[in-house]
Order: structure tokens, then C-alpha cells, then sequence
């Protein structure tokens, strides 16, 4: 094992985008993201990184950049956070249609106003039919190895969609873990974008699509989702291989055995095995699925017999919480108790997780921190 | 898991001193992970910063509330802070003073001026001196890691030879 680096979430992502050599990086700053793309610029300035840096006025156009440097076929990354991926929205609509395999860090901040820099996962489910993959991780080791996975996932000529890489702003963004700062070698393979721009074989881009082809080009998105299951298998098994270290689709941490299991993405579902160890103390028999993947959306949740208790920290109104409602409309059967937490980086800890569980009212919808009376 | 608050001012080092600890004593073999609290902070303004040892990963990211020990790097934010908060029965304090501040009984209390340490050893950048180098040593002998730890996480960030120095006095000058 090569010697542990202290570094924030920001500094892997960075570091991980370094090592994948994307020709262009185009980004726009905006906190608690920064840090990633300040990195960038210094190891594009050091020399240590051979890439073109373009500062651009907006994250609309940063992904508009992304897109137009893509379509030569050459590896692209930015990053970006909150209102800075809402301006992007138009555009990750077009680089998901247009098939454009752009990996970019999303460091997840609540959404004003009044004005929030803290974490909430409402900036990125906001973004969920974009046709993006969307990955949740939980520590600055996972950000590193995810982001490297993204751009072989990304640009596997079964999916040719980007990859959105989510971690909570300032909990991870900021903190400071020892990570290993593996060389990838030749585990991202050269990109071959099948629909390049090249200049002796002239092509249309843009084109109008009429009503009879437009939802062939859709089913063709859908498709590679699918495909891309087969694909993330794939390369969270090659990465093991290589590398040592094992991802799933979902992070299951005590679940065989388990009565109830804590649902949630990112540093909550990694502190929530805390809470699970705690309960076990208590003789009730807890677990945690921490899902990493939501795009796409896992199929093959473990979840008979067991009550699930889902933390969003996200909610869409007039609805609920996104990753509750996603689950029980994927898995009816499910036994839900929706939790709402950690809104606008409202401080959760693992013993608030283990009441939740202990407290747990199936079928109810309970935000943390609001009296029972209002609920 | 052992829990440490720190409490500076913007702009004191608190946030590298907290990122040099944890290095040090994953240097040690241990795990750790060092975080900031952040909030609307500016210059000056009272910080606190976070740092988890443990023999196994630090799986928690919510806040310290009951830490085992507080290094107050400023003792001026006293004013404003209760730094004692939650610090656990028996709990560990290190402060940054030339004064025999007293604390209330039941923790165990050490000290080191480590500005005046900084202001002999001539680090200082502009126009205030670097207490986050100094304190590494004090903590050194305070047994949260080995020197050698100690010294390699400031190398690894300050290379000027004043950093390791002032450590070294503070090593030195502790007073338990």
C-alpha cells in the first residue's frame, strides 16, 4: 500500500480527475465546490497536469464548454454545486441527449433561499431525469476511486451518458481523511466517442428531430441506463480486482440478518452504521443500505421482511422525500418509515439515526426537529 | 475514539493544525479525520475545528459534542466562548497562555505561551504570529502522537525550519 495522504473530499476529486488526464477542464466556482477546481487550475498551471483550464462566466456556459469540447471525443471534467448545477440545467439535458461522456464533481448544498452553503441532496435530485448517472459516496477514499470509475463507466461505448459524482458539501467536501492516491495505470481505456466531430467525414449535430425519430434517440438513453448496471458491475468488480478496495451498487452493512434497515446516501449512511452498531447493543437487529448508485436506480434492493427507515435529505413537495418515494415505487411492498433530515445541513447524528429506528412508525413521515403535534 | 475541539480566531491556523494532528497520527497507524466547522467565519471572528482518533476508520461526521479534550489557541475567544462546553469528567485542556488561568476542578489542564514561542522564534506572517506549527509540539508531548509524527506532519506542509523549531521549544516548554 503506497503512503496515506490526509486530504478534504475536494483535493480526491481533484487529485482523481488528475490522474484520468481530461484534455478539458471548464468550471466555474462556486462554494463549497471551489476547492476542486482551484486544484485544477494549479496543476494546470504547475504543469502537473496536461489539460486546457477555461474559466467561464457561468456554469451554463462551463457545461456548454464541457459539451462542445466533448463532441471532439476528448475526456472532459468540471465540477460544480447547488445553484451553480441548477444554472446548468438546460445543458446537462443536452450533454446526456447528445450522448457526451463529461464526468463532473457535484458537491451537494442546499438550495435558497434563505442563503444555505451546508449539505442537502435536494441540488442533485432536482437534476434526476437529466439523464445523468448519479453516484452518492461517503468517504474522501470513495470520492477518489469513484471519480476515477466514472470517466470508464462514462465513456463506455454501452453507456456514452456522463456521471454526476455526489458528496455533501462542507462533510465531505471539507474533511480531511487519509486517503491512497492509487495510480489508475490503464484502468480508464482511451476514449473512443463513436460520434466524434471528424473533419473528413462531415456530420449534422443539433439537427431537428422530428416526433417520428425523437423517442427512438429517448429509448436509446434508457437502454444504455440499463446497460450501464451491467457496466457499473463491471468496473466496481475490475476496480476490486486491481486495486483491493469493493464497491456496490448499494454499501450493505449488516443486512443479512437485519430487521430494520437504515436507507440513505452519502456521509449519513456511513455514520449511520454507527447507529446500527448501537442498536445492535440494544438486541435490535439494524443495518444500513447506503445507496450509491441512484441513477441508475438500483432493482435488486434486499429488502423482504425487513423495515426500512429512509432518511431524505432532500424533499419534494406536495410528495415527500425523493429517495423514499423512488424506493416504494420501485418496491411496493415495501415497509417505509420516511424520515426527513438533515435539511440545510441540519446537524443528524448516529444516536439521532438510532432513535429514528427506535421511534419508527411505519408508513408515517416524520421530519426530524419539528414537534410531533405539527407533523 | 478520541475527540478534540479546537478554538481559534479566522486566519490563526486552527484548520491546518487540526489537518496536522489527524496526519500525525495516521502517521502513528491510527485513523483520524480532521474537519472545520463552517460557518459565516471571517478574520478574527471564533472558530472551532474538529479532530477524531481512533484504531479502526472514523465513521462519524456530525459534530464533537462531548470531547475529550479542547485546545484553546486563543485564549481571547473566552470571552465570547464557553469553551468547556460538553468537555467530558477528567476531560484534557491545552491552552495557549503564559498565564496560570485557572479552569474549574476535574480536568486536566496544561499550557504553553505559544506566541510568545512564535514572536522568539521569529514565525510570523503578516504581522501575526503562527501558533498551528508550535502547538504540533506541544501536542507531541501531551501523547496524542509520537514527535516523529509530529515532525513529519509539519514538514510535509511548511518546510521553513523556524515551524519545527518553535514545535521543538513547545515540546520543550509544556507545562503539565
Amino acid at each position: 500500500m503506497s503512503e496515506l495522504i490526509m486530504a478534504t473530499g475536494n483535493k480526491a476529486v481533484a487529485a482523481a480527475a488528475k490522474m484520468a488526464k481530461p484534455v478539458v477542464v471548464a468550471a466555474y466556482p462556486i462554494t463549497p465546490q471551489t476547492e476542486i477546481i482551484e486544484t485544477i487550475a494549479d496543476y494546470v498551471a504547475s504543469g502537473e497536469m496536461d489539460a486546457r483550464y477555461i474559466p467561464v462566466e457561468s456554469e451554463h456556459s462551463a457545461m456548454t464548454a464541457c459539451i462542445g469540447a466533448s463532441i471532439t471525443g476528448v475526456r472532459v471534467f468540471t465540477a460544480t454545486s447547488s445553484h451553480g448545477l441548477l444554472y446548468m440545467h438546460e445543458m446537462l439535458h443536452w450533454a446526456a441527449g447528445a450522448r457526451l461522456p463529461i464526468v463532473m464533481g457535484q458537491v451537494n448544498r442546499t438550495l435558497a433561499p434563505g442563503w444555505n452553503i451546508w449539505a442537502e441532496h435536494s441540488d442533485a435530485l432536482s437534476q434526476r431525469d437529466t439523464g445523468w448517472l448519479q453516484v452518492y459516496v461517503s468517504t474522501v477514499q470513495e470520492a477518489y476511486d469513484t471519480t476515477l470509475m466514472a470517466f470508464r463507466i462514462a465513456e463506455d461505448n454501452r453507456v456514452l451518458l456522463p456521471v454526476m459524482i455526489n458528496m455533501d458539501g462542507f462533510l465531505l467536501s471539507h474533511i480531511m481523511q487519509p486517503y491512497e492516491m492509487t495510480e489508475p495505470g490503464d484502468f480508464i481505456p482511451p476514449l473512443n466517442l463513436p460520434q466524434k466531430i471528424d473533419v473528413n467525414d462531415p456530420k449534422g449535430y443539433g439537427a431537428m428531430s422530428p416526433s417520428n425519430v425523437h423517442y427512438q434517440f429517448r429509448f436509446d438513453m434508457e437502454k444504455a441506463m440499463r446497460a450501464s448496471r451491467t457496466v457499473i458491475n463491471e468496473t466496481e468488480a475490475e476496480f476490486a480486482k486491481r486495486f483491493g478496495r469493493v464497491y456496490k451498487p448499494i454499501d450493505e452493512y449488516l443486512t443479512e440478518d437485519a430487521d430494520v434497515v437504515i436507507v440513505a446516501l452519502g456521509t449519513l449512511g456511513k455514520e449511520a452504521e454507527v447507529a446500527a452498531d448501537l442498536l445492535r447493543k440494544e438486541g435490535i437487529k439494524a443495518g444500513v443500505m447506503r445507496i450509491r448508485w441512484l441513477r441508475p436506480f438500483p432493482l435488486d434492493m434486499n429488502i423482504k421482511g425487513k423495515d426500512l427507515v429512509v432518511i431524505d435529505r432532500d424533499y419534494s413537495f406536495g410528495f415527500g422525500g425523493v429517495v423514499a418515494g423512488e424506493i416504494q415505487a420501485k418496491y411496493p411492498d415495501a415497509k417505509i418509515a420516511r424520515i426527513i433530515a438533515g435539511i440545510g445541513g441540519q446537524e443528524v447524528t448516529y444516536e439521532d439515526m438510532a432513535e429514528f429506528v427506535r421511534n419508527r412508525k411505519m408508513g408515517t413521515e416524520f421530519w426530524f426537529g419539528i414537534p410531533q403535534e405539527e407533523q | 475514539m478520541y475527540e478534540i475541539r479546537i478554538h481559534s480566531r479566522g486566519g490563526q491556523g486552527g484548520v491546518t493544525a487540526a489537518r496536522m494532528m489527524a496526519s500525525a497520527a495516521v502517521k502513528d497507524g491510527k485513523f483520524a479525520t480532521a474537519c472545520p466547522f463552517y460557518g459565516a467565519e471571517r478574520r478574527g471572528a471564533p472558530i472551532v475545528s474538529f479532530v477524531r482518533i481512533d484504531d479502526k476508520p472514523v465513521r462519524i461526521y456530525s459534530q464533537i459534542k462531548k470531547p475529550d479534550m479542547i485546545i484553546v489557541l486563543d485564549p481571547t475567544v473566552m470571552d465570547t466562548v464557553d469553551v468547556l462546553d460538553g468537555l467530558k469528567e477528567g476531560g484534557k485542556i491545552f491552552i495557549n497562555t503564559h498565564d496560570d488561568i485557572s479552569f474549574p476542578p476535574g480536568f486536566k489542564v496544561s499550557r504553553v505561551d505559544l506566541t510568545g514561542i512564535a514572536l522568539r522564534e521569529d514565525l510570523i506572517v503578516s504581522g501575526s504570529p503562527i501558533l498551528n506549527t508550535p502547538v504540533i509540539g506541544a501536542l507531541a508531548r501531551l501523547g496524542l502522537f509520537t514527535r516523529e509524527s509530529g515532525v513529519k506532519a509539519i514538514t510535509e506542509t511548511f518546510t521553513d525550519p523556524r515551524n519545527t523549531n518553535a514545535a521543538r521549544a513547545a515540546y520543550d516548554e509544556v507545562i503539565i
